[in-house]
């Protein structure tokens, strides 16, 4: 092949991608950070500034709403992985040939069903006229209803269920990659369990874990429906903070901040996270 | 044998845990589902008797999903898009994987990180962001030259593009690790035998690909048809069924016909899950 018609399949090749990342992720970004400093000096007169970051600094409750849209997110990431890695090692390594496939498959299918309907048969289960607080009435604990939904811990408890399987997913497929014969011979070494676990197991599966923990991370923070659903209108999550200010006040240049805030916030934390463990973006998120 | 009898109560527990977790993940699914069958005007117990007015029945009070014209229009426009979103990001992933798999050209590590990028921004900011260029090119189109370009303003070719965004990484993802395993001798024993670039491509490389290409446009139809975070800022008038069952959660409340929409398309997904499971199945012969 001469290399003109190989220059020109390489140009063909790469257009689409150059099209779709810089028209549909670069442009847009760099409209938001242009959009975000912005001030309104008078109606449709508009000026260069850094108002919208300096009114988030000097109002405690955005940047409060951030800090713990941060924390509990991260909370939730230790959550997802306590919970879902036993879970991902039993499918891959303990399960038996023909159950591994079946119950994979069953922790799919929730991935399937929309946000919504999965936040909408938690508030069925919880709310005061709930199944479960029902079921309470029928057995005699309690004789009036009680109301689990509208406060932190249904949210978390809400969170965890729609993003475990973002974490149990990568895990799965880095435990399978992993010969059991690794396990055997730690043990025939004389480690224990224990040892096994945190000297073999763990740091073979640290892509899988990395790879879950950002992308749990970053559903979890940009996550609208669960917290407003099962949290109520009290919930702060910081997206709702976003939704409130383009779409309820029109004030486009102070959710382009947000927004910005958000993503910086985000990406540090993954940045950081990906220092500390020594991975990197291309071998975790991208294996899976 | 102490040791054998605690490693066996040790499997018991480790079980346990496991069907509780599965407990735990069918529990909001099947309250979901199962109200829609309930005879009653609210999703909760008593269970009043078994009913499929949730979906046939054509008079109010009970009005069933198929006789709603509005949910049946938030259908239409959810499968509209999603068909759209699939075909659009299945065909870029795959001119993305022949570009990545294939070739060689500068800086392509950092391109590659670039293309999984758009998977880890929220949703939410790829949404007010391209809500946000659309509208700058739009309204410079009007004031400059007062050329009104409609279908930049929120609507369905937005929601389109703004799902497209970051599903086409998914897409790209599976067909390169797809395109990865492609045995090179192969095309190599075609091409000794004659046969042109176009026919190695039809003939040899994009069947192999196939498995991958159909079971990521399944996953890009399921993603888009459930992404509520993007679409909700992009939304015009044609608002797709999860923006339709969400204003009817806000407005009405919770009613069972929700539940029979959840029902119907709890079914539908597993189905096309299935289906994208059986086609990357690998063949007995291979």
């Amino acid at each position: 092949m001469s290399s003109d018609v190989k220059r020109l399949s390489l140009i063909l090749l790469f257009s689409p991608f150059a099209l779709w990342i810089v028209l549909l992720i670069l442009l847009p970004h760099i409209g938001m950070v242009a959009l975000s400093l912005r001030e309104k000096v008078a109606p449709r007169v508009y000026e260069f500034g850094f108002g919208n970051y300096i009114d988030f600094i000097n109002e405690p409750i955005y940047w409060n709403t951030l800090l713990r849209t941060g924390s509990m997110s991260l909370l939730v990431t230790a959550l997802a992985l306590l919970i879902g890695f036993p879970v991902a090692y039993y499918i891959a390594k303990i399960a038996g040939k023909r159950s591994r496939g079946a119950l994979f498959l069953m922790c799919l299918i929730p991935l399937w069903v929309s946000d919504l309907i999965r936040a909408f048969g938690w508030i069925l289960l919880l709310r005061e006229t709930g199944v479960i607080s029902s079921f309470l009435i029928w057995t005699g604990m309690t004789d009036h209803g009680i109301e689990f939904l509208y406060n932190d811990v249904t949210v978390i408890i809400g969170l965890v269920y729609t993003v475990i399987l973002f974490m149990i997913v990568p895990l799965v497929s880095t435990l399978d990659g992993m010969g059991d014969d690794m396990i055997e011979a730690g043990y025939n070494l004389g480690g224990n369990s224990l040892t096994v676990l945190r000297r073999i197991i763990i740091p073979y599966a640290m892509p899988g874990i990395v790879a879950g923990c950002i992308v749990v991370f970053m559903l979890t923070a940009g996550s609208y429906l669960t917290p407003i659903l099962l949290g109520g209108k009290n919930s702060s999550w910081f997206t709702e903070q976003i939704y409130d200010q383009f779409i309820t006040r029109f004030n486009w240049e102070s959710g382009a901040a947000f927004g910005f805030l958000l993503l910086a916030f985000t990406s540090f934390v993954v940045w950081l996270g990906l220092r500390l463990s020594g991975q990197s973006l291309t071998n975790t998120v991208a294996r899976t | 044998m102490a040791r054998a009898n605690t490693s066996k109560a040790l499997l018991f527990g480790y079980q346990a845990y496991i069907v509780a977790f599965f407990v735990f993940l069918a529990a909001p699914l099947v309250a979901a589902g199962t109200f829609a069958f309930n005879d009653s005007l609210f999703p909760s117990l008593p269970w009043q008797g078994f009913t499929l007015d949730w979906f046939f029945n054509d008079t109010e009070p009970k009005l069933g999903m198929f006789h709603d014209r509005r949910l049946l229009r938030g259908l239409y426009y959810s499968f509209v898009i999603a068909l759209m979103v699939s075909t659009l990001s299945v065909a870029v992933g795959t001119t993305n994987a022949f570009l990545f798999v294939r070739r060689e050209f500068p800086y392509k590590n950092f391109f590659y990180i670039l293309m999984i990028v758009p998977l880890v921004i929220p949703g939410v900011i790829l949404g007010i962001s391209i809500l946000v260029l659309a509208s700058n090119v739009a309204n410079t189109a009007d004031d400059r030259f007062g050329i009104e370009l409609e279908f930049l303003r929120p609507g369905l070719f937005l929601v389109v593009l703004g799902q497209f965004s970051f599903i086409t990484t998914i897409t790209s993802l599976v067909i390169t690790a797809r395109l990865r395993k492609c045995d090179l001798s192969l095309e190599e024993a075609a091409y000794n035998l004659g046969a042109g670039r176009a026919r190695v491509l039809f003939t040899i490389t994009l069947p192999f690909l196939r498995p991958a290409m159909i079971a990521s446009g399944i996953v890009a139809f399921l993603v888009s048809f459930e992404n509520f975070n993007t679409t909700l800022f992009l939304v015009g008038s044609e608002s797709p069924l999860t923006i339709t069952m969400y204003d009817r959660m806000a407005k009405v409340g919770s009613t069972p016909v929700l539940n029979a929409v959840s029902f119907f398309l709890m079914v539908g997904s597993g189905l096309l899950a299935l289906i994208s499971v059986v086609v990357q199945r690998p063949a007995p012969s291979e």
